[in-house]
């Protein structure tokens, strides 16, 4: 069985012939459209992901009037760029800034904003990363790598209502001239979550 | 309730141990991919609401929720709606023989309506009926409630103090949602410190969380 590493979460060998086994159960009665699953994997395997929020964000690196909508308005700024649907009907997107640096978590499940971000992975949706992101914020974020000033306030959202949450990483020095496009290369998933900055220019990026 | 999924505060549950971004899949096996699906097509046929799914994981053994991975607790969830809701029967489950054919007024949701289902989402918002109790800045206090039932107030809220820093509107209330009863109260965002949830080691950081008037008591 194809495991991601977590060994005490690996599911049994049959847990792949049980859920084969309720799939042709479903399609058998008729409940479940064969062609509808296809659809749903193929929107979040292959449409839906954080080259979405990648955008939303290098939009508002550089156009100040989409920036201030985004930070009042979430649901209707992110709508614009044409991302909407389902875990992103009520959007808010927090700010980070040389003061303040911001951190979403779902500690009761695995609360994320699809629309923009796809599905979560992982380590998200992990009990080490859902029991200690509230607790111990500055922990968690070492354990990304990433090291904030003692003075720097972190704020740590945990999506308990139907409010999804999108992190505006800091634009990193050096990309105060680079384009739009270019800029959504610097915007890494992690960033938009808070464990991490995003990517100075020049250090690769995201994909 | 207080089960194993109400993870805030936990300890000695590991390492984060994620993987880098640009090499993690968005599903780690096909299994995966089938029950992200099934669960989403079942859905469809609004026999359960969010908060009943959530609520069918939770009510798990806290020992099997935390063992089971992310999708089997999915699986799980979903074989307990299918048969709590009459979808399937508990002996068709554990056959997998199919034994009568879905009621005639059942029709699975096809592709084009699935897609457009996706799109649309399900927002939960609702006109307010009353004006909110609480104002930005206002102090209040999360009741020490333990209600036996599906809640979103997280067991390390209880009982602490914070500060009202947004309002969000009205919001369908999960608590009552998750038996089939439809209320809205007014959703807000409460600020509170480390040192009020954690203690006095605690210090430069903030939790915000989404909590529903009800949850609430000014002070």
């Amino acid at each position: 069985m194809p495991h991601d590493g977590h060994d005490h979460t690996d599911p049994p060998d049959d847990l792949a012939l049980r859920v084969k086994a309720l799939e042709s159960l479903l399609v058998e009665k008729g409940l479940v459209d064969p062609a509808a699953l296809d659809v749903i994997i193929d929107t979040y395997e292959n449409k839906v992901g954080p080259r979405n929020g990648a955008q939303v964000v290098a939009r508002a690196w550089t156009d100040p009037k989409y920036k201030q909508l985004l930070l009042t308005d979430a649901t209707a700024a992110i709508a614009e760029l044409n991302y909407v649907g389902r875990q992103g009907e009520h959007m808010v997107c927090v700010e980070n800034t040389k003061d303040v640096h911001n951190l979403v978590v779902c500690t009761l499940c695995s609360c994320y904003p699809w629309p923009v971000l796809g599905l979560p992975p992982s380590w998200y949706k992990s009990a080490p990363y859902r029991s200690r992101a509230v607790s111990d914020p500055r922990g968690v974020l070492k354990e990304f790598g990433t090291e904030l000033d003692e003075d720097v306030e972190i704020r740590v959202w945990d999506s308990t209502s139907e409010v999804r949450y999108l992190v505006l990483p800091e634009k990193p020095d050096g990309a105060e001239n680079m384009p739009e496009d270019a800029l959504t290369n610097l915007v890494t998933r992690n960033s938009m979550i808070g464990v991490e900055k995003a990517s100075a220019p020049g250090t690769g990026g995201a994909l | 309730m207080n089960g194993g999924h109400d993870l805030g505060g936990m300890h000695g549950l590991g390492v984060i141990d994620a993987k880098p971004e640009e090499i993690e899949p968005v599903f780690h096996a096909e299994w995966e991919r089938r029950m992200l699906a099934l669960s989403l097509a079942s859905a469809a046929h609004g026999r359960w609401n969010i908060d009943v799914s959530r609520h069918a994981r939770e009510r798990q053994h806290p020992a099997d929720y935390l063992r089971n991975s992310y999708y089997e607790n999915w699986l799980v969830g979903l074989e307990t709606l299918l048969v709590e809701s009459g979808l399937i029967s508990a002996n068709e489950l554990a056959t997998g023989k199919a034994e009568a054919s879905a009621a005639p007024t059942l029709r699975a949701t096809g592709p084009a309506d699935m897609a457009a289902g996706l799109r649309k989402g399900h927002p939960v918002d609702v006109p307010p009926t009353e004006p909110p109790a609480f104002e930005i800045g206002s102090v209040v206090q999360v009741r020490n409630f333990n209600p036996t039932g599906h809640t979103r107030a997280p067991r390390y809220t209880r009982g602490r103090q914070g500060t009202i820093a947004g309002l969000h509107g009205c919001h369908i209330f999960p608590d009552t949602h998750s038996v089939e009863v439809e209320e809205a109260h007014h959703l807000y965002s409460v600020r509170f410190s480390a040192e009020e949830l954690w203690g006095s080691g605690a210090s430069g950081s903030a939790v915000f969380v989404d909590l529903w008037e009800p949850y609430l008591e000014g002070l």
